[in-house]
């Protein structure tokens, strides 16, 4: 079974955001770049998928994007016990998943994965689209929002989460692309020995061509405030007697 | 035209759908020009009899046995053919489940591009589409720069208060072709798995539990906050994936929807997501370190401050 993990290097939750004087973009000297949260449930799911099927599987972490910001996640996919990686290098900022898609499905395609991983969304675009994009180009089943997969034969089969509690079984023909939901499982920490081993494995990079854009950012903004809102800043005392005071004498909860 | 496609759930019109028809609706009105809406596939005769009332040029039905269940294949088929033949300017639908699942598809094999989870659209000049980036902290504004474009929105990008009943002018059946080989994925019937949890939308009083507690061992302090005020336990959904409570008390797109008199919120970032499930609460008080924290931006009373310094003397102090 031979496994690629699409993951992608994204903003921390706690770096701070600004817009930089283009207005289209943002700052990205003021950002720590970690794995975007979906993918690191991605790659677990590869990596239990490749540990169960055993004979010469192989996972593939492929990331597309800057030299600065992408370096440790391939790192970080390595030393977790991803085989080798794929460094997508790609230096401009696209943000159209079309145009991200055909990147991947380009310097994919002769690798002939059985499986395509990805997360089902990225937490800085948020698009929720390129796993589905890349299986379509790919002419690959696709499924989206599993949280859980069965390898059975010629097929895998994906339990995808889908509104209000409810879920579906779907079952895929090999090659296949799924996009997995967050919570499908226990993401592993990389061991000592995996990351000293990191170095030694293969990384190959290939340069992007983005072709142009089908869509694109007009401009970055901070959204408006949709309230009223009342700041409550201070020191913790002043704080607590704040909120003492809301709950009490405004909304008279307690 | 405006191909708007609606969506079945479990035998009713989805509510995303009711929205993208009044947003379809609004894009007829806006750019002049012919509305058309489309039942698709699974339950397609409890799609077309709800959709009567609703004003526009033409109702078109696509219905093949192949798709009476939900597949991302046959869906992405079917719609890209209606698509190729009738040449919509714009196919719109709300950003559920199933859009995100098949439409991405037709994107693809169609080579036209997929604005998602839109949150609103300005008619002016355009259109432009805003949408959340970067976790929430900043939005966008997206130029299409192609012919046709495929849009989904997120809930209440627009209102179905605003939709307007007259019916179709016009129905008409659409030709599907569809063969086995179009269809290469198999699904099995949705189901619902027991949720032995509480109804967390019985609750007037809510504290929720995001990531920003930082450990499950600060748990027994959130909890104890809550247990002071006589309130239920609620949280995003980082904190069930990790275990630390479990799955009937998340709320949001994939857990419950809630609207207590009080939501105060303990470490949320407030990502559309988590907000879809809370931001009809009547009052919303929330403690966040980062002061651009996206929550702030629906809360009544924004604590800019640390959880783990304030919750145990704010227990304390109810306590006494
Ligand atoms: C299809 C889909 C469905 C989803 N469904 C849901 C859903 O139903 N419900 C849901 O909640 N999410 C859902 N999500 C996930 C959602 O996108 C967010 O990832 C999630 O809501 C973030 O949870 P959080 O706010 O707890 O964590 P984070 O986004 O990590 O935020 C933690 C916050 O805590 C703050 N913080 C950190 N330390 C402290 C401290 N000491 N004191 C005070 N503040 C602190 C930080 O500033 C930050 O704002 C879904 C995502 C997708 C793609
Ligand atoms: N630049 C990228 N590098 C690696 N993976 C990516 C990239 N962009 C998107 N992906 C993958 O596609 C998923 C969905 O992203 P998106 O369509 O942007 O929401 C992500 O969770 C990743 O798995």
């Amino acid at each position: 079974m031979k496994i690629a993990v699409l993951t992608k290097a994204i903003p921390s939750y706690e770096s701070s955001i600004r817009v930089d004087s283009s207005g289209k973009w943002i700052d990205e000297a003021m950002v720590n770049y970690v794995v975007n949260e979906s993918d690191s449930y991605a790659l677990e799911e590869a990596l239990q998928i490749k540990e169960n099927v055993g004979g010469d599987s192989e996972v593939v972490v492929v990331t597309l994007g800057s030299e600065a910001n992408t370096s440790k996640v391939i790192k970080d996919g390595l030393a977790k016990g991803a085989d080798r990686g794929i460094f997508i290098k790609n230096e401009s900022t696209t943000t159209d998943p079309l145009s991200i898609a055909k990147l991947f499905a380009d310097n994919l395609k002769s690798e002939n994965f059985d499986l395509i991983f990805s997360g089902l969304q990225s937490d800085d675009m948020g698009s929720g689209q390129t796993g589905v994009l890349v299986g379509e180009m790919l002419d690959m089943s696709t499924a989206t929002l599993a949280i859980e997969t069965q390898v059975e034969g010629d097929k895998i089969k994906v339990k995808r989460e889908l509104e209000s509690g409810w879920f579906q079984w779907v079952s895929l023909p090999f090659p296949s692309s799924i996009s997995i939901q967050s919570g499908i499982n226990e993401p592993r920490y990389p061991s000592l020995k995996g990351i000293m081993g990191a170095k030694r494995k293969e990384l190959n990079t290939l340069e992007a061509a983005p072709s142009d854009q089908s869509q694109s950012f007009v401009n970055l903004y901070i959204p408006k405030n949709e309230k009223v809102t009342e700041k409550i800043e201070g020191d913790a005392d002043t704080i607590v007697a704040k909120i003492m005071d809301i709950l009490k004498n405004k909304l008279k909860v307690i | 035209m405006i191909l708007v496609v609606l969506e079945n759930q479990r035998g009713k019109i989805h509510p995303f759908s009711m929205e993208a028809v009044a947003a379809g609706q609004k894009f007829a009105e806006q750019l002049d020009c012919k509305l058309f809406i489309l039942c698709l596939g699974e339950k397609v005769d409890d799609l077309k009899s709800q959709a009567q009332n609703f004003k526009a040029n033409k109702l078109i039905t696509a219905q093949h046995t192949m798709i009476d269940m939900y597949s991302a294949d046959g869906y992405s088929k079917v719609l890209s053919d209606v698509i190729s033949e009738l040449s919509p300017k714009y196919v719109l639908m709300g950003h559920s489940y199933m859009v995100r699942d098949f439409l991405p598809r037709v994107s693809a094999k169609l080579n036209i591009p997929f604005v998602s989870d839109i949150i609103s659209v300005d008619f002016n000049g355009g259109p432009n589409f805003s949408k959340q980036v970067f976790n929430a902290k900043l939005a966008t504004n997206i130029e299409v720069n192609s012919e046709q474009a495929l849009l989904s929105f997120q809930s209440a990008a627009f209102s179905s208060d605003d939709l307007k009943d007259g019916g179709p002018d016009e129905e008409v059946q659409f030709n599907v072709e569809l063969s086995s080989n179009d269809i290469k994925s198999q699904s099995e019937p949705e189901f619902q798995e027991s949720s032995s949890g509480v109804d967390l939308t019985a609750a007037e009083l809510i504290v929720s539990i995001g990531r920003g507690i930082e450990s499950e061992d600060n748990l027994p302090t959130m909890q104890s906050l809550a247990d002071a005020m006589g309130a239920e336990v609620a949280s995003s959904r980082p904190v069930v994936d990790m275990g630390w409570l479990p799955p009937y008390r998340q709320v949001g797109s994939s857990g419950q929807v809630i609207s207590p008199k009080l939501y105060f919120s303990l470490g949320v970032s407030g990502a559309i997501q988590h907000v879809v499930g809370m931001k009809g609460s009547k009052n919303i008080l929330a403690i966040n370190k980062d002061e651009d924290a996206p929550i702030f931006e629906i809360a009544d009373y924004a604590v800019i401050g640390d959880v783990l310094e304030i919750v145990p003397k704010l227990t304390e102090e109810i306590n006494k």
